[in-house]
């Protein structure tokens, strides 16, 4: 005999691994659907939140990080502070900021669609005084009519925030469109686009400070004079990647006797977090992959230990040609790995085009994680050996004479 | 017909189970020389296909020893005794075992697959072997649009591909028409009159008589072991 070895060649290999998944094409597939099914759902979790978390981000460089409010907090007595009348003037001053706009909100007054609705029935929507460069600042526009200008400012006008116009049950304008507001009626002149960076004015009805002053007294003395005002938020933009140093001193700036009164937070670190959020994996759906990787894997398992039963004679015949114990067994083994990550394959590609198709439909970037396309062939690998061991040890140490006897 | 051995059986016993012990072979000795044709017959129970398993190596004796072109299969662990008989022994069954789902070609080329050798050179063995049978118009058919003829013949070439010291043939006309199966025998005859060394294992007396040695096997034991007058 010769010294050289009957091993097979690779591609030999494969043919032969291969000879029932192409002599029962429709069992292959159906068992090794579980295995797609289980890796589709883990791929598609893992994309979707990824090409969520993808999305927001991409969202929020779009609002900018450069923006910064500072509120009115707690005094030492812990009643409500003020801000000082003068702290938006005072804040212009600063190096690096480019815009700044307030807001000061009328906990008294309240908004209803008519004169009708019980008071209680105030749906959570404030009223807010604006000064008028509000929108240029929060980066957001019109999504329906006006916004307020230097004559409508003075009058009964205002202008809704998104979530207050839906509360309202507004949803588009007529020219005489009214709502209640603090106890008369004001036109509404517009509509606003979400602004994700001020959920506060979101829900707000907006009017002129002028307006406020007039129609509804909200005033407060300075220097002897009745003004408008004090505000109770300053959205403040600053100079790209000046943000910290500018954080650093708008405290002070705004009240210079009690700093430690305001509050001053950059509103696009709660988006990010809610990023970082959205990356989280939805346990729920992934564990249901998990469920479905196993349910497949059980089927693997079974389809090759009948196969086994099945294919007696074909074994008998592979011993009787020369195929050693190790190779039957490698046989059936490579089977049912085959099968497996044919599975897992398909479960990619699936959930993969699932997560493309949904994160199309929401504008999002299609983000697919690597690990989740290694993880899913690497796991679908790892089940096809684990599912084809017995079958395998089973066929190889099948007697041949046994084999060739059944038929 | 002289020549060296390629098959030598010395005492050998087969028994199966333990309690309690069933003898199957009782001390079997012959030896087949290059070139013979030999029928190994006997009725069911007589350990003809025991001692097929065990010439096809595919069963180890419980004692005595089986030479297979001079290399005793004993002394041989799994890996060299599966490579002995991917090499020496080619196997033709009654059922043919074809592979419904390969072409005629790529059946008798795996007849090769476990010998080492590389898919160029069995195809082109394969086809040798189909045209000295006479199938090489069946070449691309599948098994399944074969008559039961044709399918043996397959079986035939598939076995002889590897140019094996010896065809082991398990009544190999048991499953076709009379006619038919006259036709296979024929063939087996050309083939060894052109060096092949075959055995053929038959409960079919009448089948037995034709050839030009005859093995009777009853009981686990060689009863007689004649060589006809009219052999070569």
């Amino acid at each position: 005999m010769s010294a050289r070895s009957g091993r097979l060649r690779p591609e030999d290999g494969l043919r032969v691994a291969s000879v029932g998944l192409r002599s029962r094409p429709l069992r292959a597939a159906l068992s090794a659907l579980g295995i797609a099914i289980g890796t589709a759902a883990i791929v598609g979790v893992l994309g979707l939140s990824a090409s969520s978390q993808a999305g927001l981000i991409a969202e929020i460089n779009q609002l900018g990080t450069n923006m910064l409010t500072v509120e009115a907090g707690q005094s030492f007595s812990g009643g409500a502070a003020q801000l000082p009348l003068e702290a938006p003037a005072r804040i212009t001053l600063l190096d690096n900021v480019e815009h700044v706009a307030d807001t000061a909100l009328m906990k008294d007054e309240k908004v209803y669609r008519n004169s009708m609705i019980p008071a209680a029935k105030t749906r959570g929507i404030e009223v807010r005084a604006t000064s008028l460069n509000l929108l240029s600042v929060l980066g957001t526009g019109m999504a329906r009519g006006a916004w307020l200008n230097e004559g409508t400012a003075g009058e009964p006008v205002a202008v809704l925030g998104s979530v207050a116009a839906r509360q309202l049950g507004i949803d588009r304008l007529f020219p005489d469109q009214r709502i209640w507001l603090g106890g008369q009626w004001f036109n509404v002149a517009g509509i606003l686009d979400p602004s994700p960076l001020a959920p506060d004015v979101d829900a707000s009805a907006l009017v002129g400070y002028p307006a406020a002053e007039t129609y509804l007294g909200y005033v407060s003395l300075a220097g002897g004079e009745e003004k408008a005002g004090p505000p109770t938020t300053i959205y403040v933009r600053t100079a790209i990647g000046h943000e910290a140093a500018v954080q650093s001193l708008l405290a002070r700036t705004a009240n210079p006797e009690a700093p430690y009164e305001v509050n001053v937070s950059q509103p696009s670190d709660v988006l990010t977090a809610r990023a970082a959020a959205a990356g989280a994996f939805n346990s729920l759906f992934l564990g249901l992959g998990v469920v479905a990787l196993i349910v497949g894997a059980v089927g693997v398992a079974n389809i090759m230990i009948i196969s086994v039963l099945e294919r007696r004679s074909e074994i008998g015949l592979r011993r009787a040609l020369g195929a050693t114990k190790g190779q039957i067994r490698t046989q059936f083994l490579a089977e049912s790995i085959l099968l497996a990550v044919l599975g897992g394959v398909a479960g990619v590609v699936a959930g993969a085009a699932a997560t493309a198709v949904y994160a199309g439909s929401k504008g999002w970037s299609v983000v697919i994680p690597v690990e989740a396309l290694a993880g899913g062939i690497a796991s679908a690998l790892l089940i096809g050996a684990l599912a084809g061991l017995v079958p395998a040890v089973r066929a190889s140490r099948m007697p041949p004479t046994v084999a060739l006897r059944t038929v | 017909m002289s020549g060296e051995s390629v098959l030598e059986l010395e005492a050998v016993t087969k028994v199966y189970g333990e309690q309690p012990p069933v003898p199957a072979l009782r001390g079997v000795s012959f030896s087949v020389r290059r070139g013979e044709l030999v029928a190994i017959v006997g009725p069911s129970g007589s350990g003809k296909s025991t001692l097929l398993h065990i010439i096809g190596t595919l069963e180890r004796p419980t004692d005595g020893v089986v030479r297979i072109a001079g290399v005793d299969a004993a002394r041989l662990g799994d890996r060299q005794v599966s490579l002995l008989r991917a090499r020496e022994i080619g196997f033709v069954f009654q059922q043919f075992f074809l592979a419904e789902h390969a072409t005629v070609r790529e059946n008798v080329a795996d007849g090769l697959l476990y010998a080492g050798v590389p898919a160029a050179e069995r195809y082109r063995r394969a086809d040798e072997a189909l045209e000295r049978v006479g199938l090489s118009g069946r070449a691309k058919f599948k098994p399944t649009k074969l008559s039961g003829g044709e399918r043996q013949r397959v079986g035939i070439a598939r076995a002889l591909v590897g140019q094996p010291a010896v065809i082991l043939a398990d009544e190999p006309t048991g499953s076709l028409d009379s006619a038919t199966g006259a036709s296979i025998m024929e063939l087996l005859r050309e083939l060894n009159a052109a060096g092949a060394t075959i055995l053929l294992i038959t409960h079919d007396i009448g089948i037995a008589e034709r050839l030009p040695r005859q093995i009777r096997l009853l009981d686990g034991q060689v009863v007689s072991d004649t060589v006809q007058g009219s052999a070569s």
